[in-house]
């Protein structure tokens, strides 16, 4: 017999709930409230407000044609910003994504020259990047290496493989059907990219919120010995992340490489800190142990209409960088100085 | 929902009166590899040069922070997007740009690249600021000119993916053998960087103490190098040459470090890339091999097959003419 059992007995109406004098609250705020006040909700709105003001700044930011070459400035970030979300979520991170692009890349690149088609170009790049994820994954899970040391390794381990491939060279010659992935349009301006990036952003939405092995990844994250016994098998969950993290950096290789149409060492010099920067926007804690993929969904919209709308204005790169800074150390330093104000 | 279709209309009707009056004035995009380097700004000083002879012209100087391919894509999308009407670019990727300007000149924007090139397909026209073969030459004899008794010599470039860097490594090892006496020991790489490039022409003195030139064919390598031999204290004993700012590099030249360098006036290439680029967007000039077309107070470029020029010859600062130059750029 439980509280709401007696609660049953006494009177189905809510009014005498409330009356009962045993009846505790389970939350202090309504769900209303909570989504409110939520970091998304102070997200999305300064993501309307950015979209407003480029709307009032240039006369070209509202064609359908210049939003869809936007998107083009986030999603490939975002792909592995998803996955990355959870890692770091779980307490770990990866730093060494964008050089697994240049891997990947790189390995399809070679395929590429041999003759192979384009499905097999695909599998060689979400292959190379399983295999990176695993290498992270068994360093940091078996060895208990902590994890931003290792991938600050591998970071230069894999793309340093890439440049003794090509040194100073490139590869060029992909199949022709090769270059749907990154220049393709599904109907009218929205881009395949776009719609896998919205795909994937159901996706991992649902494995991280809906799904035990999300809440095994949050649990893991808060407090990895309690998680351990609950029974949460903790080197599993990290090494599933991990193989995740590298899955979705393939993923990005390929839409990358598709759309520069090329390979090059360089490829995607300096992504992974965009990716941390996306997540962290995003209101993951990189501390571990809280988080949304809605969130990550806004932060790269925020940041994408940003640099693009700034990009628009001409405004100097430089100072699209100092914009990001700001934004970033804004908002996240917002909701802790209205706290200290209240106190 | 009302709201957000009043902010529409009038977003619309501000897109519509800004187009009208921007409607006579032609808006040329010189987009440079990365922002805060003094050789593009003093391009953009010469494009902007050419903008007040022609009058009806209005340059967008711009580019990404770092030298990578993907934010030159993010600066010329954004460029599609204002619809400009001509892109010049000096481009950080001879291929990855390609698909992006593809899409720019599918969409009646006329575009160029100028002193770091575009494979064929991604431009009509490429302007080379000087022919890659005289360059190779130029630095080679700069640095024999010095070593009358022959002697080992190092490259300081750029990263092994720029494109003009490995061209002109490349010619200059051509014309090597003209050089009797003249021992190439080794290239390494700074990254355009100054504190990486500091450390690998640190290193070259380290591991060649015979060494006698350091040839730096970029802007960054060389002062990078300079202050290396300096801080070394082997002045007079090894010689830094290449490619460098005369702003940058006359402390250099004056402390002796350096005899001479070259560089072609990047006012002139910023002046000419601007030219070209207006008079094929206005269509008084054709994009075909044999043409000719004009350059303002730099005379005409000559297009060969590949549809590239090449502006001028390279010119040497030396202590004789430093003085003058190192207030311009």
């Amino acid at each position: 017999m439980s509280l709401s059992d007696t609660a049953r007995t006494q009177g189905a109406t809510p009014a005498t709930q409330r009356r009962d004098p045993r009846q505790i609250p389970d939350r202090l705020t309504t769900r209303g409230q909570r989504v409110l006040k939520s970091w998304e909700a102070l997200l999305l709105l300064v993501g309307i407000a950015i979209f407003v003001a480029n709307c009032f700044a240039s006369p070209y930011f509202l064609s359908p044609w210049s939003l869809s070459d936007a998107t083009f400035n986030f999603t490939e970030k975002a792909m592995i910003a998803f996955a990355m979300a959870l890692l770091i979520i779980s307490g770990e991170i990866d730093l060494s994504v964008a050089a697994i692009i240049a891997l990947a890349s790189t390995a399809m690149g070679a395929a590429a020259t041999a003759g192979f088609g384009t499905p097999v170009l695909v599998g060689i790049g979400l292959g190379t990047g399983l295999l990176c994820g695993a290498f992270n994954g068994v360093l940091v899970t078996r060895l208990g290496l902590p994890s931003i040391v290792v991938t600050i390794g591998t970071m230069s381990l894999f793309r340093g493989l890439s440049y003794i491939v090509l040194g100073d060279g490139a590869y060029r010659g992909y199949p022709d059907g090769f270059a749907f992935f990154g220049q393709g349009y599904v109907f009218w301006v929205v881009s395949f990219e776009f719609v896998l990036f919205a795909v994937l952003a159901v996706i991992f939405t649902v494995l991280l919120h809906k799904t035990n092995f999300g809440r095994a990844v949050f649990s893991v994250g808060n407090n990895a010995t309690a998680a351990l016994f609950s029974g949460i098998r903790v080197p599993r969950v990290k090494m599933i992340l991990f193989l995740l993290t590298g899955l979705m950096s393939g993923v990005a290789a390929i839409c990358l490489t598709s759309r520069l149409g090329s390979t090059r060492p360089s490829i995607g010099l300096g992504m992974e800190l965009e990716v941390v920067t996306m997540v962290v926007l995003g209101g993951v804690s990189i501390l571990g142990g809280s988080g949304s993929i809605p969130g990550i969904v806004i932060a790269a919209f925020v940041l994408g209409l940003l640099t693009f709308g700034l990009g628009l204005l001409n405004v100097p790169g430089i100072v699209i960088s100092i914009f990001t800074g700001a934004l970033l150390i804004g908002v996240i330093a917002l909701p802790r100085l209205i706290a200290k104000g209240r106190r | 929902m009302k709201l957000s279709k009043l902010l529409i209309t009038a977003a619309t009707a501000i897109g519509l009166t800004a187009s009208a009056a921007a409607a006579d004035e032609m808006r040329i995009a010189l987009v440079v590899k990365a922002l805060g380097i003094g050789f593009f700004e003093a391009a953009a000083k010469g494009a902007e040069e050419a903008a007040s002879e022609l009058g009806d012209v209005k340059i967008i100087y711009t580019g990404p922070t770092e030298t990578t391919a993907e934010g030159q894509i993010e600066v010329i999308n954004a460029l599609i997007a204002q619809n400009v009407d001509a892109i010049a670019v000096s481009a950080n990727d001879t291929d990855a740009l390609v698909p992006t300007l593809k899409k720019a000149m599918q969409r009646g924007i006329t575009v160029i690249s100028w002193d770091s090139g575009v494979a064929p397909e991604g431009r009509s026209v490429h302007l080379n600021p000087s022919s890659n073969p005289l360059i190779g030459n130029m630095i080679i004899k700069l640095a024999a000119d010095n070593m009358p008794d022959g002697g080992d010599v190092a490259v300081l470039s750029a990263t092994t993916t720029s494109t003009n860097q490995n061209i002109w490594i490349d010619e200059m090892k051509k014309v090597m053998p003209d050089y009797p006496g003249i021992n190439l020991v080794t290239t390494v790489y700074g990254d355009d960087l100054a504190d990486k490039s500091y450390r690998e022409a640190t290193g070259l003195l380290q591991t060649y103490p015979d060494l006698k030139a350091i040839i730096a064919p970029t802007s960054v390598g060389i002062v990078a190098a300079a202050q290396a031999v300096a801080d070394a204290g082997k002045i007079g004993q090894v010689n830094v040459t290449g490619l460098g700012l005369p702003s940058e590099m006359a402390g250099a030249v004056e402390s002796g470090a350096s005899e001479s360098f070259a560089i072609w006036n990047p006012i002139d290439l910023g002046y000419s890339a601007a030219m070209i680029a207006y008079h094929l967007a206005k269509g008084d000039a054709e994009a075909t091999a044999g043409a000719e077309i004009p350059m303002g107070r730099m005379g005409a470029l000559t297009l060969d097959d590949n549809l590239e020029g090449a502006m001028a010859d390279p010119f040497v600062y030396d202590k004789s003419n430093i003085e003058e130059f190192k207030s311009i750029f």
